[in-house]
Protein backbone atom coordinates (compact mmCIF):
# COMPACT_ATOMS: atom_id res chain seq x y z
CA UNK A 1 0.00 0.00 0.00
CA UNK A 2 2.84 2.22 1.00
CA UNK A 3 4.44 1.46 -1.98
CA UNK A 4 2.13 2.08 -4.24
CA UNK A 5 1.10 5.70 -2.54
CA UNK A 6 4.91 6.38 -3.31
CA UNK A 7 4.79 5.40 -6.86
CA UNK A 8 1.50 7.55 -7.32
CA UNK A 9 3.61 10.50 -5.81
CA UNK A 10 6.41 10.03 -7.70
CA UNK A 11 4.70 9.52 -11.02
CA UNK A 12 2.62 12.70 -10.23
CA UNK A 13 5.75 14.73 -9.69
CA UNK A 14 7.36 13.45 -13.55
CA UNK A 15 4.37 13.89 -15.12
CA UNK A 16 4.47 17.77 -13.37
CA UNK A 17 7.83 18.56 -14.44
CA UNK A 18 7.21 17.60 -18.32
CA UNK A 19 3.81 18.91 -18.26
CA UNK A 20 5.49 22.23 -16.94
CA UNK A 21 8.07 21.97 -19.60
CA UNK A 22 5.93 22.06 -22.80
CA UNK A 23 5.37 25.16 -24.77
CA UNK A 24 7.22 27.15 -21.77
CA UNK A 25 8.61 30.15 -22.83
CA UNK A 26 11.63 30.26 -20.44
CA UNK A 27 12.65 26.40 -20.50
CA UNK A 28 12.83 25.98 -24.40
CA UNK A 29 13.51 22.60 -26.01
CA UNK A 30 16.54 20.66 -25.26
CA UNK A 31 19.39 22.38 -27.44
CA UNK A 32 17.49 25.36 -28.51
CA UNK A 33 18.60 28.10 -26.49
CA UNK A 34 19.01 31.72 -27.81
CA UNK A 35 22.31 32.53 -25.28
CA UNK A 36 21.36 36.48 -26.13
CA UNK A 37 18.10 36.46 -24.07
CA UNK A 38 19.87 34.88 -21.11
CA UNK A 39 21.60 36.66 -18.31
CA UNK A 40 24.52 34.93 -19.21
CA UNK A 41 25.31 36.76 -22.19
CA UNK A 42 26.93 39.52 -20.09
CA UNK A 43 29.01 37.38 -18.67
CA UNK A 44 30.44 36.02 -21.80
CA UNK A 45 31.06 39.43 -23.13
CA UNK A 46 32.19 40.54 -19.87
CA UNK A 47 29.63 44.09 -19.72
CA UNK A 48 27.57 43.51 -16.73
CA UNK A 49 28.58 47.13 -15.60
CA UNK A 50 28.64 48.51 -19.39
CA UNK A 51 32.20 48.01 -20.23
CA UNK A 52 32.08 47.44 -24.28
CA UNK A 53 35.61 46.09 -24.60
CA UNK A 54 36.18 43.30 -27.48
CA UNK A 55 36.98 39.99 -25.74
CA UNK A 56 40.26 38.69 -27.79
CA UNK A 57 42.17 35.81 -26.23
CA UNK A 58 45.65 36.90 -25.96
CA UNK A 59 45.35 40.44 -26.81
CA UNK A 60 42.41 41.95 -24.60
CA UNK A 61 44.01 43.56 -21.27
CA UNK A 62 42.29 44.82 -18.47
CA UNK A 63 38.80 42.94 -19.34
CA UNK A 64 35.71 43.98 -16.31
CA UNK A 65 36.70 40.16 -15.34
CA UNK A 66 39.99 38.51 -15.79
CA UNK A 67 39.73 34.58 -16.53
CA UNK A 68 39.75 32.90 -19.82
CA UNK A 69 37.34 29.94 -18.36
CA UNK A 70 33.80 31.79 -18.36
CA UNK A 71 32.83 29.18 -15.33
CA UNK A 72 35.77 30.92 -12.95
CA UNK A 73 34.58 34.30 -14.10
CA UNK A 74 30.80 33.25 -12.48
CA UNK A 75 32.21 31.32 -9.77
CA UNK A 76 35.20 33.41 -8.44
CA UNK A 77 34.20 36.88 -9.43
CA UNK A 78 30.81 37.78 -10.08
CA UNK A 79 29.44 35.20 -7.70
CA UNK A 80 32.06 35.39 -5.06
CA UNK A 81 30.13 36.09 -2.10
CA UNK A 82 28.29 32.72 -3.07
CA UNK A 83 31.22 30.46 -3.18
CA UNK A 84 32.11 32.62 0.33
CA UNK A 85 28.85 31.15 1.74
CA UNK A 86 29.33 27.58 -0.01
CA UNK A 87 32.94 26.81 1.53
CA UNK A 88 31.06 27.72 5.00
CA UNK A 89 28.54 25.18 4.21
CA UNK A 90 31.25 22.54 3.87
CA UNK A 91 33.21 23.97 7.50
CA UNK A 92 30.17 23.59 8.97
CA UNK A 93 29.58 19.73 7.46
CA UNK A 94 33.21 19.28 8.27
CA UNK A 95 32.78 20.30 11.57
CA UNK A 96 29.32 18.22 12.56
CA UNK A 97 31.38 14.88 11.42
CA UNK A 98 33.96 15.83 13.52
CA UNK A 99 31.89 16.25 16.23
CA UNK A 100 29.80 12.84 15.76
CA UNK A 101 32.70 10.78 15.23
CA UNK A 102 35.77 12.25 17.08
CA UNK A 103 34.97 12.73 20.41
CA UNK A 104 37.29 10.75 22.95
CA UNK A 105 40.67 9.70 22.67
CA UNK A 106 41.17 8.19 18.53
CA UNK A 107 42.82 5.34 17.28
CA UNK A 108 43.17 3.87 13.35
CA UNK A 109 40.62 1.51 11.99
CA UNK A 110 42.37 -1.78 11.87
CA UNK A 111 41.66 -2.95 8.46
CA UNK A 112 43.50 -5.79 9.12
CA UNK A 113 45.90 -5.07 5.93
CA UNK A 114 50.01 -5.50 6.02
CA UNK A 115 51.20 -3.50 2.93
CA UNK A 116 54.04 -5.07 1.47
CA UNK A 117 57.38 -2.68 0.65
CA UNK A 118 55.84 -2.61 -3.51
CA UNK A 119 53.39 -0.71 -2.15
CA UNK A 120 55.04 1.36 0.58
CA UNK A 121 57.16 2.83 -2.00
CA UNK A 122 54.54 2.83 -5.21
CA UNK A 123 52.06 4.80 -2.56
CA UNK A 124 54.89 7.28 -1.46
CA UNK A 125 55.37 8.22 -5.49
CA UNK A 126 52.16 8.07 -6.49
CA UNK A 127 51.36 10.68 -3.47
CA UNK A 128 53.33 13.24 -4.94
CA UNK A 129 51.92 12.74 -8.76
CA UNK A 130 48.77 13.08 -7.20
CA UNK A 131 49.66 16.22 -5.31
CA UNK A 132 50.88 18.02 -8.02
CA UNK A 133 48.06 17.23 -10.19
CA UNK A 134 46.09 18.94 -7.71
CA UNK A 135 48.21 22.18 -7.42
CA UNK A 136 48.39 21.89 -11.28
CA UNK A 137 44.80 21.92 -11.33
CA UNK A 138 44.37 24.59 -8.83
CA UNK A 139 47.19 27.08 -10.45
CA UNK A 140 45.22 26.76 -13.54
CA UNK A 141 41.90 26.92 -12.30
CA UNK A 142 41.30 30.28 -14.41
CA UNK A 143 42.59 29.23 -18.22
CA UNK A 144 41.47 25.63 -17.81
CA UNK A 145 38.77 23.58 -16.69
CA UNK A 146 38.95 22.56 -13.18
CA UNK A 147 39.62 24.83 -10.20
CA UNK A 148 39.83 25.24 -6.18
CA UNK A 149 37.17 22.52 -5.67
CA UNK A 150 38.37 19.35 -7.61
CA UNK A 151 42.42 20.55 -7.18
CA UNK A 152 41.74 20.55 -3.24
CA UNK A 153 39.58 16.98 -3.73
CA UNK A 154 42.52 16.05 -5.18
CA UNK A 155 45.14 17.00 -2.87
CA UNK A 156 42.50 15.00 -0.37
CA UNK A 157 43.14 11.86 -2.50
CA UNK A 158 46.58 11.65 -2.27
CA UNK A 159 46.08 12.29 1.76
CA UNK A 160 43.63 8.98 1.32
CA UNK A 161 46.23 6.76 -0.46
CA UNK A 162 49.13 7.58 2.41
CA UNK A 163 46.12 6.86 4.52
CA UNK A 164 45.08 3.07 2.56
CA UNK A 165 48.79 2.21 2.03
CA UNK A 166 49.58 2.29 5.87
CA UNK A 167 47.45 1.00 8.74
CA UNK A 168 49.10 2.97 10.92
CA UNK A 169 49.29 6.22 9.14
CA UNK A 170 47.53 9.57 10.87
CA UNK A 171 48.10 12.61 9.80
CA UNK A 172 48.32 15.56 12.36
CA UNK A 173 44.86 16.52 12.11
CA UNK A 174 45.60 19.94 14.13
CA UNK A 175 47.96 21.67 11.52
CA UNK A 176 44.71 20.64 8.62
CA UNK A 177 42.53 22.99 11.51
CA UNK A 178 44.85 25.38 11.37
CA UNK A 179 45.69 25.64 7.46
CA UNK A 180 41.90 25.70 6.94
CA UNK A 181 41.44 28.70 9.38
CA UNK A 182 44.07 30.45 8.30
CA UNK A 183 42.85 29.95 4.44
CA UNK A 184 39.41 30.70 5.21
CA UNK A 185 40.15 33.78 7.40
CA UNK A 186 42.41 35.37 4.40
CA UNK A 187 39.44 34.68 2.01
CA UNK A 188 37.10 37.37 4.11
CA UNK A 189 40.63 39.55 4.94
CA UNK A 190 40.64 39.87 0.74
CA UNK A 191 37.03 40.30 0.52
CA UNK A 192 37.09 43.24 3.36
CA UNK A 193 40.14 44.60 1.75
CA UNK A 194 38.01 45.42 -1.19
CA UNK A 195 35.04 46.97 1.09
CA UNK A 196 37.42 49.43 2.93
CA UNK A 197 39.87 50.59 1.05
CA UNK A 198 38.12 49.72 -2.73
CA UNK A 199 34.46 49.83 -3.49
CA UNK A 200 32.73 46.88 -2.40
CA UNK A 201 33.20 43.43 -0.51
CA UNK A 202 35.28 41.09 -2.62
CA UNK A 203 36.07 43.40 -5.13
CA UNK A 204 38.67 42.55 -7.78
CA UNK A 205 41.06 45.32 -6.93
CA UNK A 206 44.63 43.81 -8.66
CA UNK A 207 44.93 44.84 -12.26
CA UNK A 208 43.14 42.07 -14.89
CA UNK A 209 46.53 41.67 -17.48
CA UNK A 210 46.12 40.02 -20.44
CA UNK A 211 43.20 37.51 -21.21
CA UNK A 212 44.76 33.97 -20.56
CA UNK A 213 48.19 34.49 -19.29
CA UNK A 214 48.82 32.52 -16.61
CA UNK A 215 49.45 36.03 -14.41
CA UNK A 216 46.18 37.50 -15.02
CA UNK A 217 42.66 37.70 -13.28
CA UNK A 218 43.53 39.85 -10.64
CA UNK A 219 42.41 38.12 -7.42
CA UNK A 220 40.92 35.59 -8.87
CA UNK A 221 44.09 32.99 -9.14
CA UNK A 222 44.72 33.80 -5.36
CA UNK A 223 40.82 33.27 -4.27
CA UNK A 224 40.89 30.34 -6.02
CA UNK A 225 44.52 28.47 -4.07
CA UNK A 226 42.73 29.52 -0.87
CA UNK A 227 39.64 27.81 -1.62
CA UNK A 228 42.14 24.87 -2.98
CA UNK A 229 43.39 24.95 0.41
CA UNK A 230 40.41 24.86 2.31
CA UNK A 231 38.54 22.02 0.99
CA UNK A 232 41.68 20.28 0.51
CA UNK A 233 42.24 20.75 4.66
CA UNK A 234 38.17 20.21 5.29
CA UNK A 235 38.00 16.90 3.26
CA UNK A 236 41.21 15.20 4.48
CA UNK A 237 39.89 16.04 8.09
CA UNK A 238 36.51 14.03 7.01
CA UNK A 239 38.44 10.93 5.73
CA UNK A 240 40.49 10.93 9.17
CA UNK A 241 37.20 11.29 10.92
CA UNK A 242 35.84 8.14 9.00
CA UNK A 243 39.00 5.64 9.48
CA UNK A 244 39.49 6.28 12.94
CA UNK A 245 37.63 4.86 15.86
CA UNK A 246 37.48 5.30 19.70
CA UNK A 247 39.47 3.45 22.15
CA UNK A 248 37.09 1.30 23.61
CA UNK B 1 25.50 11.32 -35.38
CA UNK B 2 27.56 9.18 -33.50
CA UNK B 3 27.18 11.74 -30.36
CA UNK B 4 23.06 10.78 -30.53
CA UNK B 5 23.90 7.14 -30.32
CA UNK B 6 26.31 7.74 -27.48
CA UNK B 7 23.28 9.72 -25.57
CA UNK B 8 21.17 7.23 -25.79
CA UNK B 9 23.39 4.76 -24.76
CA UNK B 10 24.46 6.39 -21.78
CA UNK B 11 20.92 7.73 -21.05
CA UNK B 12 19.26 3.94 -20.38
CA UNK B 13 22.52 3.07 -18.87
CA UNK B 14 21.92 5.53 -16.42
CA UNK B 15 18.80 4.33 -15.52
CA UNK B 16 19.60 1.09 -15.64
CA UNK B 17 22.26 1.49 -12.54
CA UNK B 18 20.06 3.79 -11.07
CA UNK B 19 17.45 1.30 -10.54
CA UNK B 20 20.05 -1.25 -9.78
CA UNK B 21 22.06 0.77 -7.15
CA UNK B 22 17.82 1.12 -5.10
CA UNK B 23 17.37 -2.63 -5.62
CA UNK B 24 20.11 -4.67 -5.20
CA UNK B 25 20.27 -6.41 -1.63
CA UNK B 26 23.59 -5.90 -0.98
CA UNK B 27 24.72 -2.53 0.51
CA UNK B 28 28.30 -2.80 -1.29
CA UNK B 29 26.59 -3.86 -4.91
CA UNK B 30 24.45 -0.66 -4.30
CA UNK B 31 27.46 1.68 -3.58
CA UNK B 32 29.63 0.30 -6.49
CA UNK B 33 26.41 0.95 -8.49
CA UNK B 34 26.31 4.46 -7.38
CA UNK B 35 29.91 4.88 -8.02
CA UNK B 36 29.74 3.51 -12.18
CA UNK B 37 26.61 6.00 -12.49
CA UNK B 38 28.63 9.00 -11.25
CA UNK B 39 31.18 7.87 -14.24
CA UNK B 40 28.61 7.62 -16.77
CA UNK B 41 27.25 11.07 -15.32
CA UNK B 42 30.32 12.19 -16.21
CA UNK B 43 30.05 11.06 -19.65
CA UNK B 44 26.66 12.88 -20.17
CA UNK B 45 28.18 16.45 -18.64
CA UNK B 46 31.09 15.99 -20.95
CA UNK B 47 28.38 15.39 -24.19
CA UNK B 48 26.76 18.41 -22.70
CA UNK B 49 29.98 20.78 -22.84
CA UNK B 50 31.06 20.76 -19.13
CA UNK B 51 34.40 20.08 -18.46
CA UNK B 52 34.29 21.95 -15.16
CA UNK B 53 31.74 20.07 -13.75
CA UNK B 54 32.85 16.92 -15.47
CA UNK B 55 36.37 17.14 -13.72
CA UNK B 56 34.29 18.09 -10.35
CA UNK B 57 31.90 15.10 -10.45
CA UNK B 58 34.68 12.57 -11.54
CA UNK B 59 36.86 13.48 -8.14
CA UNK B 60 34.30 14.11 -5.76
CA UNK B 61 31.44 11.85 -6.80
CA UNK B 62 32.69 9.12 -8.08
CA UNK B 63 36.17 8.95 -5.76
CA UNK B 64 35.65 11.00 -2.66
CA UNK B 65 31.75 9.94 -1.99
CA UNK B 66 32.27 6.18 -2.97
CA UNK B 67 35.36 6.36 -0.44
CA UNK B 68 32.92 7.54 2.55
CA UNK B 69 30.89 4.91 2.02
CA UNK B 70 33.05 2.15 2.35
CA UNK B 71 34.98 3.05 4.79
CA UNK B 72 31.54 3.11 6.90
CA UNK B 73 30.79 -0.29 5.43
CA UNK B 74 34.12 -1.18 6.59
CA UNK B 75 33.81 0.32 10.26
CA UNK B 76 30.61 -1.49 10.70
CA UNK B 77 32.19 -5.17 9.57
CA UNK B 78 34.55 -4.45 12.19
CA UNK B 79 31.92 -3.92 14.86
CA UNK B 80 29.98 -7.06 13.85
CA UNK B 81 33.35 -9.21 14.08
CA UNK B 82 33.84 -8.18 17.62
CA UNK B 83 30.40 -9.28 18.59
CA UNK C 1 17.27 12.51 -24.53
CA UNK C 2 19.51 13.36 -21.62
CA UNK C 3 16.74 15.69 -20.48
CA UNK C 4 14.32 12.66 -20.11
CA UNK C 5 16.77 10.62 -18.56
CA UNK C 6 17.80 13.24 -15.71
CA UNK C 7 13.83 13.24 -14.83
CA UNK C 8 13.55 9.82 -14.43
CA UNK C 9 16.78 9.91 -12.15
CA UNK C 10 14.94 12.19 -9.83
CA UNK C 11 11.86 10.15 -9.81
CA UNK C 12 13.88 7.09 -9.20
CA UNK C 13 15.72 8.66 -6.52
CA UNK C 14 12.16 10.10 -4.52
CA UNK C 15 10.60 6.83 -4.89
CA UNK C 16 14.04 4.92 -3.49
CA UNK C 17 13.75 7.73 -0.49
CA UNK C 18 9.74 7.38 -0.11
CA UNK C 19 10.57 3.32 0.05
CA UNK C 20 13.62 2.10 1.23
CA UNK C 21 13.66 1.01 4.85
CA UNK C 22 17.53 1.14 4.89
CA UNK C 23 19.65 4.10 6.39
CA UNK C 24 22.75 3.67 3.37
CA UNK C 25 20.18 2.76 0.63
CA UNK C 26 18.04 6.60 1.58
CA UNK C 27 21.62 8.00 1.69
CA UNK C 28 21.97 6.79 -1.89
CA UNK C 29 18.95 7.08 -2.77
CA UNK C 30 19.91 10.88 -2.18
CA UNK C 31 22.83 11.09 -4.24
CA UNK C 32 20.77 9.05 -7.68
CA UNK C 33 17.94 12.53 -6.63
CA UNK C 34 21.27 14.98 -6.78
CA UNK C 35 23.01 13.30 -9.76
CA UNK C 36 19.51 13.27 -11.72
CA UNK C 37 18.94 17.14 -10.88
CA UNK C 38 22.55 18.14 -11.57
CA UNK C 39 22.15 16.77 -15.34
CA UNK C 40 18.33 18.24 -15.52
CA UNK C 41 20.25 21.76 -14.75
CA UNK C 42 22.99 21.25 -17.15
CA UNK C 43 20.49 20.62 -19.84
CA UNK C 44 18.84 23.08 -19.61
CA UNK C 45 21.85 25.53 -20.61
CA UNK C 46 22.82 23.46 -23.68
CA UNK C 47 22.94 24.48 -27.09
CA UNK C 48 23.03 22.38 -30.61
CA UNK C 49 26.40 22.85 -31.81
CA UNK C 50 27.93 24.57 -28.94
CA UNK C 51 31.83 24.44 -27.15
CA UNK C 52 32.51 24.48 -23.63
CA UNK C 53 32.59 28.05 -22.21
CA UNK C 54 36.42 28.75 -22.20
CA UNK C 55 38.34 31.37 -24.20
CA UNK C 56 40.97 29.96 -26.50
CA UNK C 57 42.75 30.85 -29.46
CA UNK C 58 40.79 28.88 -31.66
CA UNK C 59 37.08 30.30 -30.93
CA UNK C 60 36.78 33.99 -30.38
CA UNK C 61 33.57 34.62 -31.29
CA UNK C 62 31.98 36.08 -28.04
CA UNK C 63 28.53 35.25 -27.10
CA UNK C 64 27.86 33.37 -29.54
CA UNK C 65 28.87 29.49 -29.89
CA UNK C 66 29.36 28.89 -26.35
CA UNK C 67 26.90 26.97 -24.20
CA UNK C 68 25.54 28.76 -21.24
CA UNK C 69 28.33 29.07 -18.25
CA UNK C 70 25.54 30.07 -15.48
CA UNK C 71 23.75 26.37 -15.15
CA UNK C 72 27.54 24.82 -14.85
CA UNK C 73 28.26 27.39 -12.51
CA UNK C 74 25.48 26.95 -10.29
CA UNK C 75 25.92 22.86 -10.57
CA UNK C 76 29.53 23.18 -9.67
CA UNK C 77 28.59 24.87 -6.20
CA UNK C 78 25.75 22.07 -5.48
CA UNK C 79 28.13 18.90 -6.35
CA UNK C 80 30.66 20.14 -3.37
CA UNK C 81 27.63 20.81 -1.22
CA UNK C 82 26.34 16.97 -1.43
CA UNK C 83 29.88 15.41 -0.70
CA UNK C 84 28.99 17.97 2.65
CA UNK C 85 25.77 16.34 3.13
CA UNK C 86 26.42 13.32 2.02
CA UNK C 87 29.20 13.16 5.18
CA UNK C 88 27.05 14.27 7.78
CA UNK C 89 24.79 12.02 6.70
CA UNK C 90 26.79 9.00 6.73
CA UNK C 91 28.49 9.99 9.97
CA UNK C 92 25.05 10.26 11.62
CA UNK C 93 24.64 6.36 10.08
CA UNK C 94 27.61 4.97 11.96
CA UNK C 95 26.58 6.79 15.10
CA UNK C 96 23.19 5.18 14.79
CA UNK C 97 24.73 1.75 13.74
CA UNK C 98 26.83 1.91 17.33
CA UNK C 99 23.39 2.65 19.23
CA UNK C 100 21.22 0.02 17.35
CA UNK C 101 23.53 -2.09 15.59
CA UNK C 102 21.61 -2.26 12.72
CA UNK C 103 20.82 -0.11 9.59
CA UNK C 104 17.65 -1.34 8.99
CA UNK C 105 14.44 1.15 10.41
CA UNK C 106 12.04 -1.28 11.14
CA UNK C 107 14.59 -2.94 14.02
CA UNK C 108 15.28 -0.35 15.51
CA UNK C 109 12.32 -0.16 17.34
CA UNK C 110 13.00 -2.73 20.64
CA UNK C 111 16.53 -2.18 20.58
CA UNK C 112 18.09 -1.06 24.28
Amino acid sequence: MKNFLSLVLVLALGGMIILSLQNNQYFTAYGEVDITKRVSESYIDRDVNGGTQAVEFGVANNLESGPANIVTAIVADYRSFDTLGEVTVLFVSSLGVALLLASGKQKRLDLHFHPNFMLRVGSRALFGIILMTGIFVIVHGHLTPGGGFPGGTMIASSILLLYLADDNFRTKVKSFKTLESIAGSLYVIIGLVGLFAFDYFLVNFLDNGILGELFSAGIVPIVYALIGLKVGSEISGIIDNFLTEEVA
Amino acid sequence: MLIDIIEIVVSVLLIVLAFLAINSKMLIKSVIFLSSLSMLSVISFIIMQAPDVAVTEAVIGSGLVTSLFVFTLLAVRKVEEKI
Amino acid sequence: MLLYAAIILMMLGLYGILTQRNIIKIIISLNILEIGLNIFIISIGFVNGGVAPIFTGQNNLGSIGFVDPLPQALVLTAIVIGVGTTALGLALAKKIYAKYGTFEIDDMKGAE
